[in-house]
């Protein structure tokens, strides 16, 4: 019995606190990753796998290294970003326009809540058709489609953000006179801030994934495109490569985010 | 400035809250504010500072507002209602910033405020890194960086510990003691009340009506000392008497919503 312990006279309590804490190591971090990186590695070095199927770590590093030469890496990425850089501004801009105005305006509320509650599940790829029949088949209907996806994660954020500020703190401006615009740029909006930038790592990763989309339904550059090229071509090494390209950028993008969090978010 | 209170009805919705409640602030008292839990004195001292609309009823002054004066009634909150992400300077700043002054006149403003509420080495510290006690001490210089007519603090001590209250009750009433701004204090304490009061409106259970205004009687200062401790005795058994009843049938009655 586990608690005879406590029964008998004189006993010591027995600890049962343990447990329920995990922690991390970055050693064992990096050592999974390496030892990844070589289990792969030799399972194609010892021929277990065919390198057309899975090119082996060493070629992909060479492929990287290639392309990065003779800069034609750097012109499909640089053609992606501005696409992701422009579709983003764009849809967080009027995101954060409408989702402060459904915080604040009873009209707004009413007109917007529905409309985005029917919009919102839509995946945007699929009306990327749509647009390039609007819009054209140029750089357009691309930076749209990446715009309507970035536009409604920004709204509910921004909007639940404000909804979400305590009332009291209103109040407190309110008992003090302060006009309406202090209250909205002083209050309510450095208020919403935490649930903005949660936002933010939503809709980053939204344009990156309807970039690459985008780019494989109808560009010739850009790195979805390239990517896909090189499928089409059976050129793994390359596709490889591209898909290597796209993860390091979205390491980047949310290092970035955190460092901005951290920053801008010490009072918490 | 004298200010009268005649609020004939309040309700929310259908919830009655107060019904009949009227009386008079005389210039540089505390009135104490004493009633069972949810019985509208939150409600009432947000008439009286414009922030809740009255069902029927009036608030008004008689005599001169004190000059100077950016925000005449003016509050502290329980929760204490700090912005979180601005300093202690910047918190106490706030209400002055959409008012009319260079930016060395607000600076002294706030350096003053924090200097009477014992708070000049904290002016860079944000709130997260304070203490209760400390966080309504910037409440209160926040209160007072805009020279306010009427004071209107509701239960500004009940979120903090015991001790920390006794501090801040001390603290509070040296400040009144030099200036005696006038007052308006909703709490749940007798003796936080029977400290600071000058006069106790005691209401009953919702909706709220006044029982009784008990005069204190005795000089804050004198309050301590071992000749007031009978009657301060006897008035706080005479609350009691006023208030048990009634407390015992709200704690009794179901939370509405
Ligand atoms: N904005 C509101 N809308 C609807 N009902 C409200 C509102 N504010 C308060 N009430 C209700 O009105 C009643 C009185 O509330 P109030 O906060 O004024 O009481 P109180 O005396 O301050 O209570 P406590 O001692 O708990 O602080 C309560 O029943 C409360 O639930
Ligand atoms: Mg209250």
């Amino acid at each position: 019995m586990a608690d005879t312990a406590l029964r008998e006279p004189g006993a010591a309590v027995r600890f049962r606190g343990g447990g329920f804490l995990p922690g991390t190591s970055r050693l064992a971090a990096v050592a999974a990753f390496v030892g990844l990186i070589l289990v792969w590695q030799a399972a194609i070095s010892f021929g277990l796998v065919s390198p057309v199927f899975l090119p082996s770590p060493v070629e992909i590093a060479s492929a990287l290294r290639d392309l990065t030469m003779s800069g034609e890496l750097w012109r499909h990425l640089s053609i992606s970003l501005v696409r992701i850089g422009s579709g983003w501004a764009l849809g967080t801009a009027a995101g954060l326009c409408v989702g402060t105005a459904m915080a604040l305006f009873s009209l707004a509320r009413s007109v917007g809540l529905p409309m985005v509650s029917a919009l919102y599940p839509i995946p945007k790829i699929a009306l990327l058709p749509l647009l390039i029949l609007w819009l054209g088949i140029g750089e357009v209907s691309k930076t749209a489609t990446i715009a309507l996806g970035v536009f409604f994660p920004t709204v509910i954020a921004v909007y639940s953000g404000i909804d979400n500020v305590p009332r009291n703190l209103i109040r407190m401006a309110q008992s003090f006179d302060v006009p309406f615009r202090d209250i909205v740029w002083k209050i309510a909006l450095p208020g919403a801030l935490p649930s903005i930038m949660s936002g933010f790592r939503i809709s980053v990763s939204t344009a990156l994934l309807l970039v690459v989309a985008a780019e494989m339904i109808g560009a010739e550059s850009g790195i979805g495109a390239f990517v896909l090229q090189a499928g089409n071509l059976m050129q793994t090494d390359q596709l490889m490569a591209g898909v290597t390209v796209l993860s390091i950028l979205g390491l980047i993008v949310g290092a970035a985010l955190s460092w901005a969090e951290r920053a801008l978010l010490a009072w918490r | 400035m004298r200010l009268h209170v005649d609020i004939r009805r309040h309700a929310y919705d259908d919830l009655a809250v107060l019904d009949g409640v009227a009386f008079t602030v005389e210039p540089g008292e505390i009135l104490c504010l004493i009633g069972p839990s949810g019985c509208g004195k939150s409600t009432l001292l947000g008439i009286v500072g414009g922030l809740v609309r009255p069902t029927d009823g009036r608030v008004s002054t008689e005599g001169a507002l004190p000059e100077g004066s950016l925000n005449p009634f003016t509050f502290v909150f329980q929760d204490f209602a700090l912005l979180p992400w601005r300093s202690v300077a910047q918190n106490v700043a706030f209400p002055l910033e959409h008012h009319r002054l260079t930016a060395s006149e607000r600076d002294a403003l706030v350096a003053e405020a924090l200097r009477r509420t014992g708070l000049s080495d904290f002016a860079a510290a944000l709130p997260k890194q304070l203490s209760g006690g400390m966080r309504q001490r910037v409440g209160i210089a926040r209160a007072l960086v805009v020279r306010p007519a009427l004071l209107l603090l509701d239960e500004p001590l009940s979120a903090l510990d015991a001790q920390t209250r006794e501090l801040l009750t001390e603290d509070f009433l040296d400040l009144w003691l030099r200036e005696r701004t006038t007052a308006i204090y909703v709490t749940h304490n007798l003796d936080e009340a029977l400290r600071l009061a000058d006069r106790v409106v005691v209401l009953s259970r919702r909706p709220g009506r006044i029982k009784e205004i008990v005069t204190v009687g005795v000089p804050q200062r004198a309050r301590r000392g071992p000749e007031a401790a009978t009657t301060l005795a006897a008035l706080r058994e005479r609350l009691w008497s006023l208030i048990r009843d009634e407390a015992a049938i709200a704690d009794r009655e179901m939370v509405h919503g």
